[in-house]
């Protein structure tokens, strides 16, 4: 298995879209991928219109942070970045706890993503391979627990965290996201295709018990997979800001936390909100520059359903 | 799945066959074996119903519970039944009513435009392209964007004073737009940062969508002479159908969670109650305020059941419309 070259297994995920037609999938793929016709130059003037537009905002957050407030709202705006980066990143990292609020961060998603990948796995496994009694009502249990906002429990989540000593700690923000409907519909997608009952008959066999199964023939085939929902899992622990805002507070925050207590502030200094922002968003696009192929490649395969 | 009988099968010994001693092992073996394959799948998906009953399924049906008493921010282990009283309050609250529609309107205001582009967008994106890639993933950027960077950049966007946009505005002849603080400009404002950071996203669900569309179907409509504006609308378009449910329903559900973009569009105390007005205050925007900045949270769970009946409102006249285009499309 190769397991340090992402490029490698992106082809992996290709059958993953079509689960419904384990057989045809991955004809019927190429037959949709045959029909694309050369883009024309109005396709490219678009994209590139398109793409400045999603790019603009982040570039303008750079832009922001590295001149003083004064600057940063004076008419016309600065277009290029200045000379003050540093200055209001030191700035905004002493105002808002930033490095805890980092490290606490990198704690939270970094439990989460472990948590998710290794439970969805094992869920989505059961999900498409095994026999069981209830397994389609379950799978709907499962589906249909995506369409729960977070918002119709947070009083009492709130209030049971205070209740066993959760309280404002990490704890109260890892737990309720441990395992993710998505990512057991994800990985139960992938395993119906990329894991075939000859492995599991050979495993059986061969006198394997049931984890056994898992730990030598799953994970390994699981692993592209894998590897894409830990990076979409990682972004969204991350980013997640409703629940981790009501639950924890400005002495033991995430960094996203930690943002919006730093814009909330009576007076916020503009540029240093900024520097705040680029400190957070800083390592999600590296992840996004090196392994961009792949988290496009993922949410495209989970997006389609039967 | 027939081909693990034998398998198994090989491992039950007869049930009354002589050698007790070496059968009695063979039974428990067996037993054993079978105890694992019953039950393995159930441990598998068993943590994903321990955490979603814990902290999903318990505090949805406890948040009835809490509707009905009166309980405070300050003595969280007090609570003192207080019947429907909850629930009146908020529906007598104009407040209510006003987050209500805001969460609607904007909803609507940010879903239209937002799934249409990125319909236009996955339908450029389908064709053959260089780079194909670097285009699917800078579309993608903002949505490695926390939804907290993305309200405060553009929160200096949108400024009324200094900001970027009236700026651009003015090479148009536009006057200095006070976005924050209008009835509907802050609720454009509040839609361009959910357009921004979710259109991308959509137009890779509906790429994945296209791509999965046979061929032959084109064809067809080809040889019929359809022009690609007609293959657009009758191919394309039908093909998607579900995908497009799917995102609304998906969009629907996000526009119900509206929070931390209108908290931080203009930031500070103005940020929790939805703005000097309440011009852009969402229904999670008035829960936050009830319940964590004046701390009575019976009605905060009563505003959350509310949210739950809107969302079952919405689900049925989703399922209505839908039953509805499929009967006339059939």
């Amino acid at each position: 298995m190769t397991t340090t070259s992402p490029t490698t297994t992106a082809p992996d995920l290709a059958p993953a879209p079509l689960p419904t037609a384990p057989g045809k999938g991955r004809g019927r793929f190429k037959m949709g991928a045959g029909q694309q016709l050369r883009g024309g130059p109005f396709t490219y003037v678009a994209l590139v219109v398109v793409g400045l537009g999603s790019i603009f905002p982040l570039y303008w957050t750079l832009v922001a942070a590295s001149h003083d407030q004064q600057r940063v709202l004076d008419t016309p705006p600065p277009l290029l970045p200045g000379g003050r980066l540093w200055s209001n990143l030191q700035a905004a990292w002493d105002q808002a706890h930033l490095g805890k609020a980092i490290v606490n961060s990198v704690i939270v998603a970094g439990c989460i993503t472990v948590a998710t990948l290794f439970f969805c796995t094992l869920a989505g496994y059961a999900f498409a391979k095994m026999r069981f009694r209830g397994r389609g009502v379950l799978m709907t249990a499962v589906i249909a627990t995506l369409t729960i906002p977070p918002q119709l429990s947070v009083v009492p989540l709130f209030m049971m965290m205070s209740d066993i000593g959760w309280g404002g700690k990490l704890e109260s923000v890892i737990f309720p996201t441990l395992v993710g409907a998505f990512g057991v519909f994800f990985m139960r997608q992938y395993l119906i295709e990329a894991l075939p009952y000859e492995l599991i008959e050979a495993a059986k066999v061969d006198g394997a018990s049931n984890f056994r199964i898992v730990w030598s023939v799953v994970l390994p085939v699981a692993r592209p997979a894998m590897m894409v929902l830990g990076m979409l899992t990682f972004v969204q622990a991350w980013n997640d800001f409703f629940w981790p805002f009501l639950a924890l507070n400005q002495e033991n925050p995430t960094i996203q936390v930690a943002l919006g207590q730093l814009s909330a502030s009576y007076t916020p200094d503009q540029s240093i909100v900024m520097a705040g922002a680029l400190i957070s968003t800083l390592p999600l696009l590296l992840v996004f520059v090196i392994f961009g192929k792949q988290i496009v490649g993922g949410i495209m395969a989970g997006a389609v359903k039967g | 799945m027939a081909t693990t009988t034998p398998a198994r099968g090989a491992y039950t010994p007869p049930p009354g066959g002589t050698g007790a001693a070496s059968n009695g092992r063979g039974t428990w073996r067996s037993r054993l074996w079978r105890f694992d394959d019953k039950a393995s799948p159930y441990a598998y998906i068993a943590p994903f119903f321990l955490i979603f009953g814990a902290f999903g399924l318990y505090p949805l049906l406890y948040t009835g519970w809490i509707a009905l008493h009166r309980v405070e921010m300050t003595s969280l282990d007090q609570s003192q039944w207080v019947g429907w009283d909850n629930f009146a309050k908020i529906l007598q609250d104009s407040e209510f009513w006003t987050a209500v529609t805001n969460t609607f309107v904007i909803g609507v205001i940010s879903t239209v435009p937002q799934l249409l582009v990125a319909l236009g967008l996955a339908h450029l994106l389908n064709y053959k392209l260089r780079a194909s890639t670097f285009w699917r993933t800078v579309i993608l950027t903002p949505y490695a964007t926390s939804v907290a960077t993305a309200a405060l950049v553009f929160a200096l966007v949108f400024r009324a004073d200094g900001g970027i946009l009236n700026w651009v505005l003015h090479f148009f002849g536009a006057g200095n737009t006070d976005w924050g603080n209008g009835e509907w400009t802050s609720k454009i404002a509040i839609s361009v940062i959910i357009i921004w950071r979710w259109t991308g996203y959509n137009a890779l669900i509906y790429l994945a969508a296209m791509q999965a569309v046979p061929t032959d179907l084109y064809e067809a409509a080809s040889i019929d002479g359809a022009s690609r504006w007609q293959q657009f609308r009758k191919v394309t378009i039908p093909s998607l159908r579900p995908t497009i449910l799917f995102t609304i329903v998906i969009s629907t559900i996000g526009s119900m969670q509206l929070f931390g973009e209108p908290l931080l569009l203009q930031g500070g105390t103005l940020g929790s109650i939805g703005g000097s007005e309440h011009q852009y205050e969402t229904l999670s925007i008035y829960l936050f305020n009830y319940g964590w900045k004046l701390g009575h949270l019976g009605p905060a769970a009563a505003v959350a059941w509310a949210m739950l009946v809107l969302l079952l409102l919405i689900a049925l006249i989703n399922w209505i419309v839908g039953r509805f285009m499929r009967k006339s499309a059939a």
